[in-house]
């Protein structure tokens, strides 16, 4: 028995130890408290409607968030902000539809039902903008690195100039946590660019962990709703086991056979 | 198989049974008598049944959601994790629950290889575990491209690409695979029909797999012929059930703590990409249960070799009856033996460990060596073994483990897990 949950206490770690450690040339990235890791994780609040508003401020401008709607703004578990809040920032966004009666496309103001407005038409588009680059979607961005949040955190702030001998093309960028270090997004985030509604300063630390906390949410809508579950599901399967484990006891003394 | 003939109490029992036996099926399978020793090893067989349950009704229910097709298929997985209800656990489960039944399965496979079950007269049960086991890699590698990420994408195009290794017809085959002339939709369509087909296979199979283990019954860590029933079995309900039980809910705390807490550290970040056939991944890495055979595939440096050298790694397990010439089953009875056993453990973890490393340097050599030791284990070690080793006297019943009270300190130190007389 002891054995037994000793190994599989040992081959639960090497499977999880085998894939972090595959990242080959690791780099420090920068730390901070997130509140939604741990065992009761939560989104901090205001850090999302503050992210959200350094989202539509900055990052929109070129990178799309497509599988959001303006309805999950306003959902539990997010920014909440409240459904008029969500009715008015959707609205201020124009929204394609059509075609109508007539075959036409029209615009008109978004609705809660819409999805996040593009800011480019297709991918070519984006990337004829852009360099040549395509500024991925944001919706699962977090998932899709390696490094996760702390990852993202670490390369808003993580511009500086290259060190000598590095020389970089026009429109590439040093940043020191990105793969290979060459970007081809310029340093987005400088002090006091966006003016928070609820007076937080907005320092580049502040927006960078603001939106990255922002967008573990776009990513992970449900974080809350699986840690609560996940901490009951446990709690309940535990209590289960140990009573489990008595009636298997109590069972098994009708036999002179421990178990 | 059954060793008395039963008779149902009720009337419309006895009519229903007379005309097709399920009663007398449930009476064998609640009384089948299961040797009283059997360890915590043993409960792997029941957990196994739990994760193919678990991933076939968690499948058809994300089935029911999901979009084969190149352009829907990675927005249809992202529908199902936003505005499905309870669509993230589900699919967490579902992916969580693929590693957890390999997690499971070599255990189960490890156990069999201590304790000598695929010997005389268990070969059947061993082969076609061994069928399961090629069945289940078959859907895990086919139900990880689904979703339509960038590691979907190129890990199908990587293990599909092995079968142009074969001389003459190989691009043929692979042409033939796709359904065209690169992986694209045809092949994610193709995909999901034999992902949906596999498990009902496989479900197929455990019952022969069970059905075939009925008729010896179980081996155990002593790994001795038992008579049956006597004192040293018990029927299979309660005692079995619970014991089971008891395990399953302990895999389950492990399995939630993934799926509620971590349900991403067994994937790949990149499979948040969506597929893009004109950009390739830094390195294509398989799941974490396939490593050690990617591993033993590029250790190779033929192409056809190394997929030669990897399907052998598998089906070589096949001939493992037939290659341990040892008489003796349980590892408990066979100092040497034991001592191989975990160098073979550890070489497979070593083997798993450089599949997910890139194949160069100290790694490749690694590599290469783990791969070569892993064929001598079973082509070399083993045979020569069963007529080499001097084993420990074996007892003659599970009751009396010690024949003549012969000092036995192997047995000493497992004599809590056997019995307690």
């Amino acid at each position: 028995m002891k054995n037994f949950l000793r190994l599989l206490f040992l081959l639960t770690l090497f499977i999880g130890s085998s894939f972090n450690s595959y990242a080959a040339e690791k780099v420090e990235y920068l730390k901070t408290d997130w509140s939604f890791k741990g065992l009761f994780g939560k989104f901090d609040r205001g850090a999302l409607q503050r992210g959200y508003q350094v989202y539509t401020e900055v990052c929109s401008s070129c990178h799309s968030m497509k599988y959001l709607s303006y309805r999950n703004l306003a959902e539990k578990g997010g920014p909440e902000f409240t459904e008029a809040q969500a009715k008015a920032i959707a609205a201020s966004f124009e929204v394609k539809d059509g075609p109508n009666a007539d075959g036409d496309m029209f615009t008109r103001p978004g609705k809660l039902s819409d999805k996040f407005v593009m800011p480019y038409e297709n991918v070519k588009a984006a990337q004829a903008a852009n360099g040549g680059a395509y500024p991925p979607d944001m919706s699962v961005l977090v998932k899709a690195r390696g490094g996760g949040v702390d990852y993202i955190y670490s390369l808003l702030q993580g511009y500086e100039d290259p060190p000598v001998g590095v020389n970089l093309d026009d429109g590439v960028y040093y940043n020191k946590y990105m793969y290979g270090n060459k970007i081809k997004m310029a340093n987005q985030l400088s002090d006091g660019l966006v003016e928070y509604a609820d007076g937080t300063s907005a320092t580049v630390e502040q927006m960078s962990k603001d939106v990255t906390t922002f967008l573990m949410w776009a990513a992970e809508p449900h974080l809350e709703s699986r840690h609560r579950m996940g901490f009951k599901a446990i709690v309940y399967l535990i209590i289960l086991t140990i009573l489990v484990y008595f009636s298997m006891k109590r069972i098994w003394s009708r036999i002179e056979t421990k178990v | 198989m059954s060793e008395h003939e039963y008779i149902p109490k009720s009337k419309v029992g006895k009519w229903f049974n007379d005309r097709l036996p399920l009663l007398t099926l449930a009476n064998h399978l609640t009384d089948y008598p299961t040797p009283k020793n059997l360890n915590y090893w043993w409960t792997f067989g029941g957990i196994l049944t739990f994760c193919l349950i678990t991933q076939i009704v968690t499948g058809l229910v994300l089935a029911m959601h999901y979009i084969a097709h190149a352009d829907m298929a990675f927005d249809s997985v992202e529908h199902i994790m936003r505005d499905v209800n309870y669509g993230w656990l589900i699919r967490y489960i579902h992916a969580n629950g693929a590693s957890m039944f390999f997690l499971a399965v070599y255990i189960h496979i490890f156990r069999s290889l201590f304790y000598g079950s695929y010997k005389s007269p268990r070969e059947i049960i061993w082969i076609i575990g061994i069928i399961i086991y090629l069945l289940m890699m078959a859907a895990a590698f086919m139900g990880y491209v689904l979703p339509w990420g960038q590691m979907s994408f190129w890990g199908a195009t990587v293990i599909t690409n092995l079968f142009s290794a074969i001389p003459l017809v190989g691009e043929g085959i692979v042409t033939w695979l796709w359904g065209g002339y690169s992986v694209d939709n045809p092949t994610l369509t193709r995909f999901f029909t034999l992902h949906y087909l596999i498990p009902f296979l496989i479900l197929g199979l455990v019952v022969l797999h069970i059905w075939a283990l009925h008729v010896p019954g179980n081996n155990n860590p002593v790994g001795i012929d038992i008579k049956k029933p006597s004192k040293d079995t018990v029927p299979f309900h309660p005692y079995i059930v619970i014991k089971d039980g008891f395990a399953l809910l302990m895999f389950m705390i492990v399995f939630a703590f993934f799926v509620f807490y971590t349900p991403n550290i067994l994937g790949h970040a990149d499979n948040y990409i969506e597929a893009d056939p004109l950009v390739t991944p830094a390195h294509i890495v398989p799941e974490w249960y396939l490593l050690p055979f990617y591993a033993i595939l590029r250790s190779v440096p033929d192409k056809l070799l190394g997929v030669v050298a990897m399907l052998s790694a598998i089906l070589i397990l096949a001939a493992l009856p037939w290659l341990d010439t040892s008489k003796i089953r349980s590892a408990v009875f066979r100092p040497l033996y034991r001592q191989f056993y975990w160098i073979l453990v550890a070489d497979v973890l070593i083997l798993g460990y450089v599949g997910a490393m890139p194949a160069e340097g100290l790694y490749l050599l690694v590599a290469r060596v783990a791969t070569a030791y892993y064929f001598l284990h079973f082509l070399v070690v083993l045979p020569i073994l069963g007529f080499k080793e001097k084993t420990l006297p074996v007892p003659l019943s599970i009751t009396e483990p010690v024949l003549g009270g012969s000092p036995n300190l192997a047995m000493a130190k497992n004599k809590e897990s056997l019995t307690n007389k």
